[in-house]
């Protein structure tokens, strides 16, 4: 059965990683559903969050693929109870459209959304949530004209307490005790 | 030959602080001295030219093989690997020269066999220009190489080789490859060389998983009809003593996948054959009767296991492997061991108990027996009818006394020389296993001989497979590699001939082949020759060929149209092994 999966991958900061992924989840027919890369908490370390649906026994194989790329750190695989993420949405609408009555104020207020900028032609609203919260907003927009909408993918921040920066040190203890594999 | 004097010399090498002032082409080739590489194979060209304007320089340390094509290079650079246990080095210019090495990259990157390929790039301004013999190799080359990496900058060089070398041989082996721009080859840098020996983000030395292995210890003394599964693996880790050592003291059978062959001695009263589609009887039948299998350095592949669904549903499965993303791949493993071979086979070894498991092994001689008379007696002793393989085959093995390096191309002639030849030591058979690469066996061949001089090589190849690469004669003739070669000659692609005839109703749709005179041939390289088509003459041939000195070629027409059994056809099962058609 398919499942969603969300990767969080850590990489070194090397030219060509973003393919030597893809390629692993391409060859495997697997979609990618969002994808987000920016430097993480750890400088020169950088996060990719990719979302995918596939079967657990396929996310394992991929995520241990993944792994094995020489520039990739470590490869988390978590459902979507195990992580805090959030998805940000921009909307622009004609101003016509809004503009009448307390309709805009309402909308915005209760999806919890932000006026970034009102223009006589347009207004850009801004929405941060889960998918199905952005659907939402932009279902009760578009009777009013919608002009323009952008969704980035999804960022993720782990549940877990365990943190990079904890593997990033057992890889460096590892690899001094390298001459001896029977050390633990 | 033009030779710089002493002046030109010092001035090319300009110290500054301690460290050297080179060329990137220097740079390059005193980061291969410097890694220990003496031999080089490869093919120059426009981008490169800065590489081979140096190569010269060096001489004294460091051989190149002008191969024929790149692709020639490629194959004959992995064998090289394959048989001195050393990583290949192979050159080859932008463009056209770099695309041509991808299919010798794959192979070794199927059959995980340390290359260094360096490719040299158009002029760092011009990438992305669509300009003359410019290729994004790199983007090419990513799906088949363990790494790779592009440099544009001569003070990245060494640091790049390094890393290359590092990542090449350690963990699972891999090719890799460096691309290098040409403005990067002829500018100067400060040179100093640190070989590379940590990658934070690569960590191939995993600590022991000391529980894992010790329940696994609990399993073997446990087991009733064990059967250790040999592969590669045991060949890259040099675990062949401990293999021994373990086979022995638990008294378990063992046996060996295609490119597993070798790591275990053929004539040992413990082997049971090799495993896999063509493989042997008793190990293919009795895989679904062992109660516990122990798979060292393997990965299950489908042409060892036939159909996933009904493979070894009997069995516990103790996997031993140094590749984590192999375990659980395939086959769904009971105890998952992601160490290498070595390391935990000698920590095994102490915690199994001496055991032998004699009923279990009549077994597997039971079944020798019936393979012995339902197809190798008729393969290797006919009495009538034309050549067959296997009879040239065995007569190497018996004239060879086991000493030989086998290399194959791919096919029938490739299983035959598996199935046939009796190995007595370790890396004695170059083989194109995963990828299956018709037109590997010549310069494979080549490789392997100019790798190991010592050694009597002899490849085994088909007369579909050798016109694919047989320019590679060119090379063989210009350095004198005295490999010899045995054409097996039924002018037809054997192999795929054999299916059409299994499952294609006899429809033999483009597999006959006109051949030319392969002797004419090899005589126009100055190579000996000779042609053989009775048995009477098979004997005093092959000896006439052991017996050159230089190169030769012996052209042995066989039996037309030929099959190779035992066959577990695609799709059923490992018991449903056939012994005839």
């Amino acid at each position: 059965m398919k499942e969603e999966f969300t990767i969080s991958l850590f990489t070194e900061d090397h030219i060509g990683i973003l393919g030597q992924i893809t390629i692993i989840l391409t060859r495997r027919q697997i979609n990618i559903d969002s994808f987000t890369a920016s430097e993480s908490a750890v400088k020169g370390v950088y996060l990719l969050t990719i979302v995918v649906k596939t079967t657990i026994e396929m996310i394992q194989k991929v995520s241990r693929q993944m792994e094995k790329l020489v520039d990739v750190l470590k490869v988390f695989v978590h459902t979507s109870d195990q992580i805090i993420y959030q998805e940000i949405a921009l909307f622009k609408v004609t101003t016509n459209g809004l503009m009448s009555g307390n309709i805009i104020d309402h909308i915005v207020r209760t999806h919890n959304g932000r006026i970034l900028e009102v223009s006589p032609e347009y207004i850009i609203i801004e929405k941060t949530g889960h998918k199905a919260e952005i659907t939402e907003l932009l279902v009760q927009l578009e009777p009013f004209g919608l002009l323009q909408f952008a969704k980035s993918g999804r960022v993720a921040i782990t549940k877990q307490v365990r943190e990079l920066t904890s593997y990033l040190k057992e890889m460096d203890e590892a690899n001094r005790f390298k001459t001896d594999p029977t050390l633990n | 030959m033009y030779m710089k004097t002493e002046q030109e010399q010092e001035q090319s090498t300009v110290k500054i602080n301690g460290t050297e002032c080179i060329s990137g082409a220097d740079a390059i080739l005193q980061c291969l001295i410097e890694e220990g590489v003496d031999t080089i194979f490869g093919y120059p060209g426009g981008a490169i030219m800065p590489v081979y304007d140096k190569l010269m320089d060096y001489d004294s340390k460091l051989r190149h093989i002008l191969t024929r094509h790149e692709q020639g290079a490629a194959h004959a650079a992995q064998a090289y690997a394959m048989v001195t246990g050393r990583p290949g080095i192979c050159f080859a210019t932008s463009g056209p020269g770099a695309t041509n090495l991808v299919t010798g990259i794959a192979n070794a990157f199927l059959d995980s066999v340390p290359v260094v390929f360096i490719t040299a790039q158009v002029v760092s301004n011009l990438i992305g220009t669509d300009a003359f013999q410019e290729t994004d190799i790199i983007g090419v080359s990513m799906p088949v190489t363990k790494w790779n990496c592009q440099v544009k900058k001569p003070q990245e060089i060494p640091e790049a080789i390094a890393k290359a070398f590092y990542i090449a041989k350690s963990g699972r082996p891999g090719p890799v490859l460096i691309d290098i721009t040409k403005d990067a080859q002829l500018e100067k840098l400060n040179f100093k060389y640190k070989k590379c020996d940590y990658i934070r983000s690569y960590n191939p030395h995993i600590p022991l998983h000391i529980k894992a292995i010790e329940s696994a210890a609990i399993m073997i003394n446990h087991a009733e009809r064990p059967l250790i599964l040999a592969g590669h693996g045991v060949l890259i880790s040099e675990a062949e003593d401990e293999l021994k050592a373990f086979a022995e003291k638990t008294g378990i059978p063992v046996a060996c996948t295609l490119l597993g062959l070798s790591g275990f001695p053929s004539d040992h009263r413990l082997f049971t054959g090799m495993l896999g589609m063509h493989g042997n009887y008793g190990p293919n039948l009795l895989t679904n009767e062992a109660d516990l299998i122990i798979a060292i350095g393997m990965r299950f592949d489908d042409r060892v296991t036939g159909n996933l669904k009904k493979y070894a549903q009997k069995a516990t499965i103790i996997h031993i492997e140094i590749d984590e993303a192999e375990i659980n791949k395939n086959v769904i493993v009971d105890v998952e061991i992601n160490n290498d071979a070595k390391d935990v086979l000698s920590y095994l070894i102490p915690l199994v108990n001496e055991n032998s498991f004699e009923k279990w092994i009549r077994e597997f001689r039971i079944c020798d027996k019936t393979e012995y008379e339902k197809v190798i007696k008729p393969d290797t002793k006919p009495e009538k009818g034309e050549i067959r393989m296997a009879e040239v085959v065995s007569l190497v093995s018996e004239m060879t006394k086991g000493e030989a390096i086998i290399v194959t191309d791919v096919g029938q002639n490739q299983m035959i020389a598996a199935r046939y030849y009796k190995f007595s030591h370790p890396n004695s058979f170059v083989t194109s296993g995963g990828m299956g690469t018709m037109g590997f066996g010549l310069p494979a061949g080549m490789g392997a001989k100019i790798g190991r001089p010592d050694k009597q090589v002899i490849t085994f190849v088909g007369d579909g497979g050798f016109q694919m690469t047989l320019q590679e004669l060119g090379t063989i003739f210009q350095y004198n590699v005295p490999v010899k070669i045995i054409i097996l000659n039924n002018n037809y692609l054997g192999m795929v001939r054999q299916w059409q005839e299994m499952f294609f109703e006899k429809n033999y749709a483009s597999t006959e082949l006109v051949n030319p005179d392969f002797v004419m041939i090899s005589r126009a390289y100055n190579i000996p020759a000779k042609k053989v088509s009775k048995r009477k003459e098979l004997d005093s041939s092959l000896k006439e060929m052991l017996d050159a000195d230089g190169p030769y070629l012996l052209e042995v027409m066989i039996e037309k149209e030929g099959n190779v059994f035992p066959m577990v056809e695609p799709g059923k099962s490992v018991s449903e092994i056939r012994l005839t058609y």
